[in-house]
């Protein structure tokens, strides 16, 4: 949708984007031309219409003319002097407030507007005109100002002005000589009139290196002359911001609106301004004062529940001034200003630091930053304030408070999800579970509580049991089967933690002459305990909850990390599961159990096979050897599967059963009786299956699936859904049998 | 060149972290294994020394000393501050005075240095510390400059806060460079002023301040310990207030008893010379226990202590404490920092 229109307005917005210079050299040879008297063909000439279209051509020749009359300035005789005036007028609005003008005519404007050639009157609407299309040339602006010197305009157009260059400040294409400015601003603060709105544009442009002690005097001073004014107050709240150690301000809490009014007048046309210049130019960084941002109203210095807000820290009152001190906070950016990644990237040699550090929880762009710096002195006065926040909120410390837990809540919410984010665990929340799990009841924070656990760093399985898993275990079998499943999740993901992390490059490296094991084998050995330590836990729950399937899943889901930890995580751990969890498994009655069963020992089969084959290609340098124990038991457990499920023949190989005792069961057919079709768990497919296949049939004989019919049933189940009896099938039985 | 140091600078933080771990090397790390070490949550030691006066008590400045006893202080543990300096008292004055004006004033700005009615004065409490290693403990004071009074130049005093480290070095295994440890905060003035200051505090050296309330076991510890001290001659009798919570109002069972009858009874329990152990303290206040059940048939360990007062001190389970002996004040303070170390660590 390329109208002419959009043609020359991106034409225009290329040009602006060339580069200054160009830009520069354009106006300049502009400007020559511009002198009076040689003003006839002026806007011909100007590059901003060269490519205009018929279409335009009206509006646009209307414009010239109106700009040529304005330029000349006001006739003495004229016959139609208010008509012509007033349609010249017209048609400048017209366009300005539909298309905006370009930087040139509103450079010619401008001046006319303060030169005071025509009456105040005039000089207002056309002020009010000066909506650009796109930018706003700065050396227009400094011309501008220079008018204000001169004293031919009056008060009201200057306030006008002084709003104009507020509204539209963020469209002055460079800053660099208004700066230089700032002291002729900040002498206008005199003017009472003129104040709100120069405050504004100081508030604007105050950088680090405008703040210095006079100024801070004399808006004393002000202040001590005017009282409590907001746009003082603004003003030098941002002057506390650069400079604390030369004043001090506490805003109050309750006041969100600093600057009033000025952009009313132009708030329709800023928008469309905004539009057309889409994100090309993206907006300055704006900074907000402090309490308007302030979440906490309460004052609660003492009680830490809420975080405290993102501040620069005053290095100014942080000891001995080196030298490194005063260079870097020249160039430092304070946090305050910090918006976007791309702009953490640019600084975060120079980024000036919170006052609290941990006020970086509550600020995503900081987190990337606390992720990768090296200074232990961050973690340890995050390390400080969490562990003591920890422990003084701690509701079940302190008297229960049902607003107090909520808080808490929220803030553990808090700590893990950045816990998350860095994917690692703090150290005061480690030492905080560890010094509150002997006094949890188990309940309050339960999901906060077990997610923490998650994030348990990587330690010595022998060391973090009497801290931790000693305490555990009591509140783990005396709880319900709800809080067993959590736990159990949540070992899974501590596991699954702990994997990621030993798996991680080089860090396992045996070091010898270490204080500390920290071979390899003393690392997996911290996992084989730990895994060791859930398949008791398992086992003994197992019992507690009477083999029920939602636990069962909960434990299935734990092996399904174990069982492939070698291929998944190229770690030298091949553990198997208990026997009474197999046993319970294979027996369950629901489907979905035996099925994870069945994929849990494929994959077992493929780490086994794995492990296996490595083991044979680099004997001499493998630090870990396929135990035989483990093979054995795996195929003991294959054998089992095998023979119950496939070939009908259960308690003949692996689990033996006396005949005698079977017989006394009164069960004739128990040969048949764990196989695919009679097993408890599927018997319900092994019917549907039937009915499917001949819906006329009165009865249903499951026995009847055998020979071509079996194979048709296992095609039925797959087809169920029943993926991992499907792998566990194609990878352990052939089938050679069945053809 | 140390081989952990190279690799661990070359690769992630996350792998140094462990390799630390492993070492043991860092702050950070060394604070990680003292917590792993106390393998119960409560570490409380079951022996600990009868205060006794130190050397460096005697560098103690008498009219110092004077403001510091017979005071109630509220005392707060407090984590170690960042980027603190001692030689920058004069510039801390400044901030904090105008950070105090700016705040009572809200809204109203205020230049710093200018001359407020109030003054902020720190200064060093030269002494009051265990060892040489103990960082010095420092004085906070804010004055009101009241115009009537010129003679006194110093004003009145509304509100003192002390930051200390008694004996605490031994116990802190985290210190880096910079951090100062001073872990016991006692502040006696208005709880807005106190507020007022702990968050400037807070917001300039990045530390986290909280109430330290003392528990009827560690109170109990403090009635043996404050007891067995040899005193020359005894100020005020040995008291101790229980308890006990019934509606409509709670019942506060008060039990005073002549501080030399107090002497003579721990004497009978007290075995090791020169220690205070968990045996002791138990048998001392099973006996106050039995003999209070003798005459008014009340089972006080069914309550709660929460007051004990004595000649040397008295604190309050609310986490105040007034000292009243100048020679035992380096004892007192060093339970205390022991105290707010643990609620810290």
């Amino acid at each position: 949708m390329a109208t002419p229109r959009n043609t020359r307005r991106s034409q225009l917005r290329s040009r602006i984007s060339q580069g200054s210079d160009s830009y520069q050299t354009n106006l300049l040879a502009w400007k020559v031309k511009a002198e009076p008297g040689n003003s006839k063909c002026v806007l011909k000439d100007s590059s901003a219409v060269e490519d205009s279209t018929h279409a335009d051509d009206q509006a646009e020749d209307d414009l010239r003319i109106a700009v040529e009359y304005f330029q000349r300035g006001p006739r003495k005789a004229s016959l139609n002097k208010e008509k012509i005036l007033e349609k010249r007028l017209k048609t400048l609005e017209n366009v300005a407030w539909k298309n905006g003008l370009a930087p040139e005519t509103i450079d010619i404007l401008l001046n006319v507007a303060l030169s005071g050639k025509f009456g105040n009157a005039i000089n207002t609407r056309i002020l009010k005109c000066m909506i650009p299309e796109t930018l706003i040339s700065e050396d227009s602006v400094v011309k501008a100002v220079s008018w204000l010197c001169v004293g031919k305009c009056s008060g009201n157009i200057k306030v006008l002005f002084y709003r104009w260059l507020v509204a539209m400040f963020d469209f002055i294409d460079r800053k660099k000589q208004i700066s230089l400015l700032y002291g002729f601003f900040f002498a206008s603060l005199q003017d009472d009139a003129l104040c709100p709105y120069v405050c504004h544009l100081l508030y604007l442009l105050t950088k680090k290196e405008n703040v210095k002690p006079f100024r801070v005097r004399k808006l004393l001073d002000l202040q001590v002359k005017m009282g409590m004014q907001p746009h003082l107050q603004a003003l030098l709240s941002l002057y506390k911001f650069f400079a604390p150690t030369l004043i001090s301000v506490s805003l109050p809490v309750r006041r969100k609106i600093y600057f009033n009014n000025s952009k009313n007048l132009w708030a329709s046309a800023l928008i469309a301004v905004k539009q057309r210049n889409q994100g090309a130019f993206p907006e300055p960084p704006k900074l907000i004062l402090g309490p308007s941002k302030g979440r906490s109203l309460k004052r609660k210095w003492s009680s830490h529940s809420v975080i405290p807000a993102l501040n620069s820290a005053n290095i100014e009152c942080r000891g001995k001034k080196h030298l490194s001190d005063f260079l870097r906070s020249e160039i430092s950016l304070p946090i305050e200003q910090l918006q976007s990644f791309p702009q953490l990237l640019q600084n975060i040699h120079c980024l000036e630091l919170p006052s609290q550090m941990i006020s970086v929880l509550n600020s995503s762009l900081l987190l990337h930053y606390i992720n990768c710096v090296s200074d232990e002195a961050i973690l340890l006065r995050l390390s400080y304030w969490l562990s003591q926040t920890l422990q003084e909120e701690c509701i079940w410390y302190n008297i229960n408070n049902y607003e107090q837990e909520k808080e808490f809540t929220n803030f553990l919410d808090i700590v893990i999800r950045v816990q998350c984010f860095l994917q690692e665990g703090f150290y005061s929340c480690e030492a905080f579970l560890y010094k509150s799990l002997p006094l949890w009841d188990g309940f309050s924070c339960r999901s906060q509580f077990l997610q923490l656990l998650t994030w348990i760093p990587f330690i010595s399985f022998s060391e973090v049991k009497p801290l931790f898993f000693d305490h555990l275990a009591p509140l783990f079998f005396t709880s319900t089967i709800y809080f067993k499943c959590s736990v159990l999740q949540s070992l899974t993901e501590l596991l699954q933690n702990w994997l990621l992390w030993l798996s991680m490059d080089d860090h396992v490296q045996p070091v010898t002459s270490s204080p500390l094991e920290t071979t390899l084998g003393g690392s997996m050995d911290s996992v084989f305990q730990l895994i060791d330590y859930v398949g008791w836990l398992s086992v003994i729950a197992i019992r507690l909850e009477s083999n029920s399937t939602l636990l069962l899943h909960f434990i299935l889901d734990f092996y399904e990390k174990v069982c492939n930890i070698y291929i998944n995580y190229d770690l030298p751990i091949l553990v198997l599961f208990p026997t009474a969890i197999f046993h319970s498994a294979l027996l369950s009655l629901d489907a979905s159990i035996l099925n994870q069963l069945c994929y849990i020992i494929y994959r077992y089969r493929n780490n086994l096979t794995a492990a296996k084959k490595n083991n044979l290609l680099k004997k001499e340098k493998s630090e870990f050897s396929l135990s035989s124990k483990i093979c054995q038991e795996f195929n003991y457990y294959l054998t089992v599967m095998v023979h119950c499920l496939w070939m009908s023949t259960p308690f003949e190989k692996g689990v033996y059963i006396d005949p005698q005792i079977l017989e006394n069961t009164e069960v004739t057919e128990y040969r048949n009786s764990l196989n695919l079709v009679h097993h408890p768990s599927l018997l319900s497919y092994a019917a549907c299956f039937l009915l499917q296949e001949s819906p006329e049939e009165r009865t249903v004989d499951v026995s009847s699936i055998r020979g071509k019919k079996w194979n048709r049933y296992l095609d039925y189940l797959f087809s169920e859904g029943f993926q991992g009896l499907k792998l566990f099938i194609k990878s352990s039985i052939h089938c050679s049998s069945v053809s | 060149m140390d081989p952990y140091d190279s690799q661990g600078s070359t690769s992630r933080r996350r792998t140094s972290n462990l390799k630390d771990y492993f070492v043991g090397a860092t702050p950070l790390q060394k604070r990680l294994e003292s917590i792993r070490r106390q393998s119960s949550f409560f570490p409380s030691p079951p022996r600990r020394k009868i205060p006794q006066g130190t050397e460096l008590q005697e560098e103690i400045d008498p009219q110092k000393v004077g403001f510091l006893l017979h005071k109630q202080w509220t005392v707060y543990s407090l984590t170690p501050l960042y980027k603190f300096s001692y030689t920058n008292f004069k510039e801390y004055s400044r901030l904090l005075s105008a950070f105090i004006a700016a705040e009572k004033q809200k809204g109203l700005a205020v230049q710093v240095g200018e001359d407020f009615n109030i003054k902020v004065i720190f200064s060093n409490l030269v002494g009051v510390r265990g060892t040489q290693r103990d960082p010095e403990a420092f004085l906070v004071q804010i004055l009101s400059k009241s115009q009537s009074s010129r003679e006194h130049r110093e004003g009145r005093v509304l509100w003192t806060g002390w930051f200390c480290c008694v004996f605490g070095e031994s116990l802190l295994e985290t210190v880096s460079e910079d951090f100062t440890c001073l872990p016991l905060f006692l502040a006696n003035g208005a709880e807005s002023n106190t507020s007022l200051i702990g968050g400037w505090f807070q917001k300039t050296f990045d530390c986290c301040f909280s109430p330290l309330a003392i528990s009827a076991f560690h109170l109990s510890w403090m009635a043996a310990m404050w007891t067995a001290c040899e005193m020359d001659h005894y100020m005020a009798t040995t008291e101790f207030f229980w308890s006990v919570p019934c509606s409509p109002q709670s019942l506060d069972i008060s039990y005073a008893i002549h501080p030399e009858d107090a002497k003579a009874l721990w004497d009978s329990v007290h075995k090791t010379p020169g220690e205070v152990t968990q045996e002791e303290v138990d048998l001392f206040m099973d006996c106050l226990y039995s003999h209070f059940h003798r005459h008014f048939r009340i089972h006080l360990s069914a309550t709660r202590l929460v007051r004990v007062s004595t000649s040397v001190a008295s604190a309050h389970t609310d986490g105040k404490i007034k000292i009243l002996c100048h020679k035992y004040l380096i004892g007192v303070l060093a339970y205390m920092t022991e105290l707010a170390i643990f609620k810290t660590e």
